[in-house]
């Protein structure tokens, strides 16, 4: 009885899910042909809105849906108008692939601003790519996504290959340390990380956190016995906080050197104000009130907060889509082949894409950051080689 | 191998293993209590220990002294741990016999196969991180530096500060009351009539739901006291702070021998310097591979741990 029953069902949903697949073809086919009278698009956004790291998510969700009001609100636009699609992924790389068929259905997404992480980009990228939808990502800094041989995949900002040798850069020219201690945490990340700094600067000792660790005496006994004058930390601010309050407590003076995934007001929450004065955090992001142009004004302005962490390179990703518009490519492969041969200046940095998809890597900028007085303020771009 | 290193820093690192060691020691107390009694291995204790690290932060931050707070004077400094202790030690009481209560208890009534209980305590764990996870958005909470690390003397070259006397006199304090407690008192005799024989206990009167209760909440006082200890110490909580702290302090007391509560103090206090040494010797990479490689070779040559099983015959 039962299983007649089952059957009987999934020979019912066999053929629904037939049907819905014609019905698909059908309706595609359909707007292919009207693509010519309406021309309205969508871009995509596509990163996390909620969930723990809805803040980055936001940021860039805002960046993005500036460009496209102001493309939208100027009278000088022909008819096409965008309209931004809001994909909310949580950052969590398990939904992004339901997320990635969802986006290759509608057919009137042309483009994505995002994935904003490195992990929901790996789950999500091929898909996208099989079905050509142009990637313009303002936050995964991964270098191995530009090497999985995703054709539409493109990067709007610098990646961790970049910031390393920065980060290097900075603790030998800026900082002329002579003692750097180098630690990582492990991760993909911060060991990818702490490893180009090692191509840049010697360190006289190396170490190692591991995740959810929060006793760092054997590590601190470590750094003291080493003399070191900068400690370089490849990780998140999870782990750094507590590292850095033990740290000065145990009286190391060394400046704390560490990267984007340090560059955040937890990190000064964990490490107490005073332990986290004066620590460096480097970011292939471009300062939001350096931006060129009215952009940090008008941000402000449209959203009512200061432009966050990516809030421009996310403008720039989406404004970079709005001139395929503009250009009239409204088809997806147009639309790819426009962004491919793209050559203009943006708000953060000159885009022009490399066959991997990267932009220029001697038009990457890096900054550093610095603490001071219990905030996170901009310091410098770190200058080029 | 770096034993040159090892020797050249062997008190520094012995200082900061013994400190993090009284912590474990702290935490698998209530893991000892609860399989000496109940021959149960309580899962549930690591986010024992995690509410209470909040309790700490939120009694603090209510009492006006938030992060952002200058550091008040002494008097007001030696009030707020008090007060951080009493928060911690009632929250993670709390969340101990609420655990006993909810998951525990209704099963021990059907007298099921002991792999039951050992799923519930999982499932208790992950409710109560997830819920909490939750709450914070999985994000860290920071507090009030109230102790400023100060070297008060110097052991051999290494600096010890107020901080690290602090935990280690804080934690043996509250272990020597403790075993005093179970010793001497009579609702402690009930504690080890139970250990020892459940049945002749509940046929000389001991009632053995209550001694039960006991046990969880002593575990979970405990508990509350290491929280506070922590949180002077690392500064943050996060909601996935019990599970490397559960998981070594479980290792803890499986070290000096599960069910018995010096056994608890030893192993806590050795494992600390195991992860330190190894750290030393074969580099900080190893550090949590060193302290479990030496619970296997311990257990190898004694199963029992150091000090052996029963609480009821470790009374000496």
């Amino acid at each position: 009885m039962r299983q007649t029953f089952v059957r009987a069902f999934g020979g019912a949903a066999v053929l629904a899910l037939a049907l819905g697949a014609s019905a698909g073809c059908v309706k595609s086919g359909e707007d292919a042909n009207k693509a010519g009278k309406d021309c309205s698009v969508k871009i995509a956004f596509f990163g996390a809105l909620t969930g723990p790291n809805a803040a980055l998510g936001i940021n860039i969700r805002d960046g993005a849906k500036l460009a496209i009001d102001q493309y939208n609100a100027a009278k000088t636009a022909d008819n096409c108008k965008i309209e931004l699609a809001n994909n909310d992924s949580q950052g969590d790389e398990k939904a992004a692939p339901g997320i990635a068929d969802a986006i290759v259905q509608d057919t009137k997404i042309i483009g994505v601003v995002g994935p904003a992480f490195s992990g929901e980009s790996k789950a999500a990228n091929g898909k996208l790519s099989d079905n050509g939808v142009t990637i313009i990502t303002p936050s995964a800094t991964n270098p191995t996504l530009a090497d999985q041989g995703w054709k539409t995949f493109h990067r709007a900002l610098g990646n961790d290959a970049a910031q390393g040798p920065a980060a290097g850069r900075y603790i030998k020219d800026v900082l002329k340390a002579q003692k750097v201690f180098v630690i990582d945490d492990t991760s993909e990340y911060g060991k990818g990380l702490a490893d180009e700094v090692k191509k840049t600067v010697t360190p006289v000792a190396t170490g190692t956190t591991s995740k959810g660790q929060t006793d760092f005496s054997a590590l601190i006994t470590q750094i003291k016995s080493s003399g070191a004058d900068a400690v370089y930390y490849g990780g998140y601010y999870a782990e750094a906080g507590p590292f850095v309050k033990q740290l000065r407590g145990q009286g190391v003076k060394a400046t704390f050197v560490s990267g984007d995934g340090v560059k955040d007001d937890k990190f000064i929450e964990g490490a107490g104000k005073d332990a986290a004065e004066g620590a460096i955090l480097t970011c292939p992001c471009v300062p939001p009130d350096k931006a060129a142009g009215s952009f940090a004004a008008d941000y402000k302005k449209a959203t009512g907060n200061e432009p966050g962490t990516y809030s421009a390179e996310a403008y720039d990703a989406a404004s970079i889509l709005v001139a395929a518009v503009k250009a009239g490519n409204i088809t997806r492969p147009n639309v790819e082949k426009f962004v491919d041969a793209y050559n203009g200046k943006g708000v953060t940095t000159t885009f022009k894409f490399t066959d991997k998809g990267e932009i220029d890597l001697s038009a990457v900028a890096v900054w550093a950051y610095k603490v001071e007085g219990g905030k996170i303020v901009a310091l410098q771009e770190i200058p080029k080689p | 191998m770096h034993f040159d290193y090892w020797l050249d820093n062997f008190w520094s690192l012995s200082v900061g293993g013994l400190t993090q060691g009284a912590i474990y020691a702290l935490v698998a107390l209530g893991y000892t209590l609860v399989y000496g009694v109940l021959r149960l291995i309580n899962f549930a204790h690591s986010e024992v220990f995690m509410t209470g690290t909040f309790a700490v932060i939120i009694a603090w931050d209510m009492l006006g002294y938030d992060l952002n707070a200058q550091r008040p004077g002494t008097g007001v400094v030696i009030a707020l741990l008090v007060a951080g202790l009493v928060a911690a030690s009632l929250t993670s009481a709390g969340t101990a016999l609420l655990v006993e209560r909810v998951a525990y208890r209704p099963l021990r009534r059907k007298n099921p196969p002991s792999l039951v209980f050992l799923i519930t305590a999982i499932g208790a764990s992950v409710v109560l991180f997830e819920a909490v996870g939750l709450l914070t958005d999985r994000k860290l909470k920071g507090a009030i530096t109230l102790v400023q690390p100060k070297e008060v003397f110097s052991l051999f070259g290494a600096s010890v500060d107020n901080v690290q006397i602090m935990i280690v006199v804080a934690a043996v304090v509250m272990m020597f009351g403790l075993e005093q407690f179970i010793n001497r008192t009579r609702l402690g005799r009930g504690v080890r009539a139970v250990a020892q024989n459940p049945d002749a206990a509940a046929l000389m009167g001991v009632n053995r739901d209550r001694v039960i209760m006991l046990i969880f909440m002593i575990g979970g006082l405990m508990a509350g006291g290491a929280a506070l200890l922590h949180i002077v110490k690392v500064g943050s909580a996060q909601y996935d702070v019990g599970f490397l702290l559960g998981v070594k302090a479980f290792a803890a007391a499986v070290l000096g021998g599960i069910g018995n509560l010096r056994g608890a103090l030893i192993g806590g206090l050795l494992l600390g310097l195991a992860e330190n040494w190894g750290a030393g010797i074969f580099g900080t990479i190893w550090m949590n591979v060193v302290p479990f490689a030496v619970l296997v070779l311990i257990l190898m040559f004694r199963p029992t741990g150091l000090l052996g099983e029963s609480m009821g015959r470790a009374r000496a």
